[in-house]
């Protein structure tokens, strides 16, 4: 018998609120988290707008010597596990600590510290490099600082899978729960990659909008004028937690996990598969783990970034698993308002499906003024939606063809 | 500012300490908290400021705040 997975605890830092509450809030009203970019020069990338997250302050989460050593991606990834951590009502006396760990994916790392130190080597030569510019830049650092912080000693590493980094962690914590492994798992993702370098790259990768002109509009997944995705910056975790365990404690459960689905299109660096076979796979999987059929989802939190080939490729894949209840499903993009968080956006969907679930209530995805032809499903364009949800779909894709689905159930 | 002010404060922005515990006789390690990342940090920001280069042998000889005082003084005219 397998152990059973609640979600007990979330928090997020994301462009729409320095908290998940404030996030949810701000999603459920339909509002747009992107801007122009104000934290560094754009000049002359083609994109020039992002979610950004704004008045952020982690020095009221870390000491200032502390604060000085971690990249932004750290400090998002630390400040949001606090949060998730307090909101689970855990406690560290009343853990056994050898059984609680921390899975945290990012999809880039610190690459804001990789720009600083790298000009400090051009410009200053090899000695002028920070001694923490290692500890700063490695993506596995979140997942070590959050685990000294509580003093957790179990499974401790980091994911990284692009933009699919954080439901890979989720799914990794899930599995090590179900397996016996340990009690309590941090898990989620962060990603602070929006830097000049990091937006130069992905410009010159023609995978961002250039609707410069309209930021709030500029995020359009499903419409028939989206052309590309709005790059954003943010944290979103969990707590994952036997059920036992959560139990005992009397904890509020917000959601159960109860299937996940992992694949790979083997097809191209960066377009996933044309007719969503990589997608399709791991959503049959993630229905085969959870023991359930088609007709017991609800609603799907779609990958949907607003790229012309993913937006189709995760709709054929809906209708290639669902057939014609692909169109009863309630199909929703966060994207649509936060942009696209990265290796983080897998962690704040599953925390925005998690609250769906417990709120009985979806968000809208916005900017859907002219659907494509080919994206003819319910996207929940009017407004956010009351629905009863007896199962959920978060889905995640990255660069490099990985695809993973988490389905979450309402726990009663 | 004396190379002595400069070091202090040097010291009390890296490891965030407090003037009061930034004694000539303080150890960095034992009295002031410093790891080793601190320590390379701390003498990278020593080299910046009073633009010398210290070696590794000889900072590794730089274990309290007057002997940091006391070596700086004897390499800066």
């Amino acid at each position: 018998m397998k152990t059973r997975v609640v979600i007990t605890g979330m928090g997020a830092v994301t462009p729409l609120g320095n908290t998940l509450e404030e996030t949810w809030k701000n999603l459920l009203a339909g509002k747009s988290g992107v801007s122009p970019i104000e934290s560094f020069d754009t000049e002359g990338l083609a994109t020039t707008i992002g979610a950004q997250i704004k008045n952020f302050e982690p020095e009221k989460y870390i000491d200032p010597k502390t604060l000085r050593r971690m990249d932004p991606n750290e400090q998002l990834a630390i400040v949001a596990s606090q949060m998730a951590f307090d909101d689970a009502g855990l406690k560290t006396a009343d853990l056994d600590l050898d059984r609680c760990g921390v899975i945290i994916g990012s999809g880039i790392g610190g690459i804001k510290t990789w720009e600083e130190q790298h000009q400090a080597l051009l410009e200053k030569g090899p000695r002028r490099v920070s001694p923490f510019f290692i500890p700063m830049m490695i993506i596995d650092m979140c997942a070590g600082l959050v685990a000294m912080r509580f003093e957790f000693r179990g499974p401790n590493y980091a994911t990284v899978s692009a933009c699919a980094s954080a439901a890979h962690a989720i799914t990794d914590a899930f599995r090590i729960i179900q397996r016996g492994d340990a009690d309590v798992m941090i898990t989620g993702g962060s990603e602070a990659a929006m830097t000049r370098l990091s937006m130069a790259g992905f410009c010159s990768s023609k995978a961002m909008t250039t609707q410069n002109d309209q930021p709030e509009k500029a995020s359009r997944p499903f419409d028939k004028n989206r052309d590309g995705f709005v790059m954003g910056e943010g944290a979103g975790i969990l707590i994952l937690e036997s059920l036992e365990s959560a139990k005992a404690r009397g904890a509020r459960i917000y959601a159960e996990v109860v299937g996940a689905g992992m694949t790979c299109d083997a097809y191209h660096i960066t377009a996933p598969i044309p007719d969503g076979a990589g997608a399709a796979k791991a959503m049959k999987l993630a229905l085969k783990d959870a023991a359930i059929e088609p007709e017991a989802v609800d609603y799907i939190n779609t990958h949907g970034t607003a790229t012309g080939h993913g937006d189709i490729a995760e709709v054929k894949a809906l209708k290639t698993v669902f057939g014609d209840r692909a169109y009863k499903l309630a199909v929703n993009s966060t994207k649509s308002m936060l942009g696209h968080l990265l290796g983080a956006a897998g962690g704040v969907e599953t925390a925005v499906t998690a609250l769906s679930i417990h709120d009985k209530v979806v968000h809208p995805t916005i900017n859907l003024d002219d659907p494509d032809d080919e994206c003819d499903l319910d996207f929940v364009p009017e407004g956010k939606r009351e629905l009863d949800i007896r199962h959920a779909i978060s889905n995640s894709f990255g660069f490099g063809g990985h695809n993973v689905s988490i389905i979450l159930a309402a726990h009663s | 500012m004396s190379v002595e002010e400069k070091v202090k404060e040097i010291v009390m922005d890296k490891l965030n300490v407090t003037a009061e515990q930034v004694t000539p006789d303080a150890s960095f390690v034992e009295d002031l908290g410093a790891d080793s990342l601190d320590q390379a940090e701390l003498v990278l920001a020593l080299e910046d400021e009073f633009n010398l280069q210290i070696s590794d042998k000889d900072s590794e000889n730089l274990k309290t705040v007057g002997a940091a005082i006391d070596y700086i003084t004897s390499h800066t005219s």
